[in-house]
């Protein structure tokens, strides 16, 4: 596609990238097809194509207003688009560049500005938002229904495994999922341990940056990776073999850390280090001889289940069939879904900030999920398992406790 | 051309009377993403898009738009490669993308009945429970409209064996000028009187407003094979194609790409396609068990024979999508290899083949422009894609005037200027070459007992005399039209 930006930001690191994912774009309109929002709202500036052609304005410096903003708040960035799109164009980072110029190029309105703040002052740290769930939990029958749905029941982590192999790795804690489903990460550990390998659970690692970065607040985006980076590089030194991430969002962000550090001389080599040790929980099982799972996991009883694929695992890190793979190997029967590649809605902040469309994509997500009867629905990310449970009448759960029993 | 502002000011206060705030966009932000369909390197605003769901909203604003004399321009979901939903300056978009639901399924009478913004590929999703589908499948299928397929009459692989777009619908309603609602065809397969059901099929949004469509669905056959040959010479792919329709056997798809094309779609699909090879000839034989066997037979014969250096059989369902899902995203994907294509679509006969493919080729040199040619080669359609860089000064002119070579010469040879993408805004001169001024007056009078006013998508398809007398004054020598020895129908 044709571009006119002007030299100055031709010449600057995001002027340079966008002109390069803007030119593979040849409009053909593939991508709206699997755009769960022009699907829903049928306006062209609400697809992938009509997205590209509004940043494209704001990049060619184009008058612009909340009117593109909104276009571009509404999208999800499930990247499904990006899975659709024969050309390649790598819409993600595209966005990314549009939602950062159009946020220093426009003012929000104080309720929208105080809602984001709030969010970005408390979702990315777990020491604020962990007691902020305690004590959501206890006084979940006096909070307003739509606060009370987000916050889930007490679960217990079960016991974590000592830390005794030769094997390690390390697990990126994350910062909501310890307070949502702190079982998630627990889980993890034992079945490791029971394939011979250990969890590092570095003490300063925290939010993955994710909730910054598509809040178009790089600056503190860019913080949050390089201080776990910082935590990690001394257990990588030591030989760690990879860095777990049993969050898919969090994990297509920390497989960006090169991307996104690819200028800072201080922290490019780490972070491509990073991103190469950076493995999906997924990944890390299907390359495992799984004998050592075996006997304890026939006398269950489940056998029916949903899989939803988070679409930061299936778009984002084009990871597909492999948890299928794991779960059909184990003996369970993945009932056929429709729509599998279409997001549920959750997408970090959006179901907060966009609510009208994700209650939308929420129910039909659910709908598809349940047509079979599952006895259970499984996932891969801690986003998606909470708001599908919040209107799921089986429980939603992240995959690896069906090899941990 | 433009709309004067009383004009517009009294459209808009109608328009709102009609649509949510939301489904009616007039600022020039919001607007600009409308300015071009899938031919992008036209571009031009239109006043206002409107989003209606109901066909009562249709009728209004189209009675609205009569009244006030303001064109408008019928978009499906944009994919359209001829720029037959470029906007016009003074009209209005009426974008049709909400109307996306699928409103039936018969499985008795095999037919559907779908709204006009239902993505085409999804009616054979819905079908497939029911071991029926659409047959006509153009590439864009996953993204392009059933709407948009009509006004086109969009063919695609299977069109060889089962026809294009009006062999596969039975029934519309469309909205005519005057806001009428109108039923055209019916639920036989025949019906009195003049035939406009096939007339409006290709119209291009100029005679009216497609807003319900009754589609054929076919049973899916019993078994199926895709045979995929390599060939180290573009002219033997060229040939094999002649002769296996020769030999009897109308495939139900017979596609061809050469090299580029299939780095291309290769680097996307990772279907295996043989790299090294010069062109591909994708063949996909349907029907009964026993028959297929037969013609898989005699198809690897006459592949092997037509110097086919290898030939892959694809049995499984998943290895037939495969092979199918390079060819299919084989245009965007072309995208990787240039900014900008421009992608032609004339028709030729079969046995021209390697003649054209070999004169586009000295037309690539003398241009200094690549081209990737991927086309539907059993009904001799090609689609030569020029590769350009819209951000070098003129580019884009010398890709239009390769393009317009490429139509002129399928014209010479004795096929034609479009094979199912339609003419549009595109290949509106090409149009000049292709009839006589009688021929496009005859045009004119069915266009105008439709649309007296001329507001349905003005200035597309059908070139006015007027235009191609100065675009005459640039081609005519002698005082002879190009190639005057060629009939023109």
């Amino acid at each position: 596609m044709k571009t006119e930006f002007s030299p100055t930001f031709l010449n600057t690191p995001d002027g340079k990238l966008a002109n390069e994912i803007l030119r593979t774009c040849v409009h053909c309109g593939f991508c709206n097809a699997t755009c769960p929002t022009y699907q829903l709202l049928g306006d062209e500036n609400d697809g992938p194509r009509g997205r590209i052609y509004l940043i494209k304005q704001v990049l060619e410096d184009k008058p612009v207003t909340q009117a593109t903003r909104t276009h571009l708040d509404r999208c999800l960035t499930c990247r499904n688009c990006e899975t659709t799109c024969p050309s390649g164009v790598e819409y993600g980072k595209l966005i990314d560049i549009g939602r950062k110029v159009v946020e220093e190029k426009t003012t929000r309105g104080f309720k929208e500005n105080l809602t984001r703040k709030a969010l970005l002052n408390l979702l990315p740290y777990q020491s604020r938002f962990t007691p902020a769930i305690k004590l959501g939990q206890v006084f979940k029958p006096f909070l307003p229904k739509i606060l009370a749905k987000k916050i889930p029941k007490k679960i217990n982590a079960g016991k974590y495994p000592s830390n005794t192999h030769s094997r390690k790795m390390i697990i990126l804690e994350g910062c909501v999922q310890p307070a949502l489903s702190p079982d998630i990460n627990a889980a993890t550990a034992r079945v490791l341990d029971r394939l011979g390998i250990s969890l590092t659970r570095p003490k300063n690692a925290g939010c993955c940056g994710a909730v910054n970065q598509h809040l178009s607040d790089e600056e503190k985006a860019l913080n949050f990776v390089k201080q776990n980076i910082d935590a990690w590089w001394e257990h990588i030194q030591n030989g760690a073999e990879a860095i777990i991430i049993t969050a898919s969002g969090c994990g297509a962000m920390v497989k960006d850390y090169a991307h996104l550090l690819r200028d800072d001389k201080d922290y490019a080599d780490k972070a491509k280090k990073v991103t190469e040790l950076c493995k999906d929980i997924s990944e890390v099982i299907s390359k495992e001889d799984l004998t050592p799972l075996q006997t304890q996991t026939q006398q269950r009883q489940t056998k029916n289940i949903s899989w939803h694929p988070p679409c930061t695992l299936q778009h984002g890190q084009k990871i597909n069939g492999v948890v299928e793979k794991i779960l059909t190997d184990k003996g369970y029967n993945l009932l056929p879904v429709n729509d599998s590649h279409l997001c549920c809605g959750s997408a970090g902040t959006y179901s907060i900030l966009q609510a009208k469309i994700s209650q939308q994509l929420q129910a039909n997500k659910i709908k598809n999920l349940t047509k079979h009867q599952p006895e259970m629905i499984v996932t891969g990310n801690i986003g998606c398992q909470t708001h599908l449970q919040e209107v799921s009448d089986v429980p939603v759960v992240h995959w690896i406790h069906l090899l941990d029993n | 051309m433009h709309l004067d502002s009383n004009t517009k000011d009294a459209l808009l206060n109608q328009l709102k009377q009609i649509v949510a705030a939301n489904y009616l966009l007039t600022s020039k932000e919001d607007l600009t993403p409308y300015e071009c369909d899938g031919l992008s390197a036209y571009q031009r605003l239109p006043v206002a898009v409107v989003l209606p769901d109901t066909i009562e909203q249709v009728q209004k604003i189209v009675q609205a738009c009569s009244q006030l004399k303001v064109p408008i321009v019928a978009r499906g979901a944009g994919t359209g490669l001829s720029g037959g939903a470029l906007p016009h300056e003074g009209g209005i978009i009426l974008g049709l993308s909400r109307f996306n639901k699928i409103l039936s399924i018969d499985t008795n009478n095999l037919t559907s009945v779908v709204q006009p913004g239902v993505r085409n590929l999804a009616i054979t999703e819905a079908a497939r429970p029911h071991g029926l589908y659409y047959a006509p499948d153009p590439s864009s299928q996953i993204a392009c409209s059933i709407g948009g397929n009509v006004a086109e009459n969009a063919g695609g692989v299977h069109c060889l064996k089962y026809g294009l777009t009006v062999q596969n619908i039975q029934q519309i309603k469309i909205v005519t000028i005057d806001g009428t609602l109108l039923t055209l065809g019916s639920e036989t397969f025949d019906t009195p009187g003049y035939d406009l059901l096939a007339l409006m099929t290709g119209s291009e949004g100029m005679l009216g407003i497609i807003v319900e469509i009754v589609v054929k669905l076919l049973p899916k056959p019993h078994a199926v094979k895709v045979l995929m040959a390599s060939f180290d010479k573009v002219e033997d792919a060229g040939n094999a194609v002649a002769d296996i329709i020769a030999e009897g056997i109308i495939p139900a798809g017979l596609e061809m790409m050469d090299k580029p094309a299939i780095h291309a779609a290769e680097a996307f699909a990772k279907a295996n396609y043989p790299l090294d090879a010069a062109a591909i000839l994708l063949c996909e034989l349907d029907g009964d068990e026993d028959q297929l066997e037969e013609q898989v037979i005699v198809v690897e014969k006459t592949l092997k024979h037509a110097k086919a250096s290898k030939i892959v059989i694809a049995t499984s369902a998943e290895d037939q999508a495969k092979l199918w899902a390079g060819r299919k995203s084989a245009f965007p994907a072309v995208g990787r290899l240039s900014p900008d294509y421009y992608c032609m679509d004339g028709t030729i006969p079969r046995k021209q083949i390697a003649y054209v493919l070999q004169k586009i080729s000295e037309l690539s040199e003398h241009y200094d422009l690549r081209v990737a040619n991927v086309f539907h080669a059993g009904d001799g359609n090609l689609h030569p894609l020029i590769l350009y860089d819209a951000n070098i000064e003129g580019e884009l002119k010398t890709a239009e005037r390769f393009g317009a070579d490429i139509l002129e010469l399928c014209v010479k040879v004795g096929g034609s200027i479009t094979g199912e993408h339609g003419v549009g805004h595109e290949k509106i001169d090409q149009m000049c070459v292709q009839f006589s001024p009688a021929e496009l007056t005859q045009f004119f009078a069915v266009k105008s007992a439709f649309d007296p006013d001329s507001l349905l998508n003005p200035g597309k398809a059908i070139p006015t005399l007027h235009r191609c007398a100065e675009l005459g004054a640039m081609h005519v020598h002698n005082g002879e039209l190009p190639h005057p020895e060629i009939p023109r129908f």
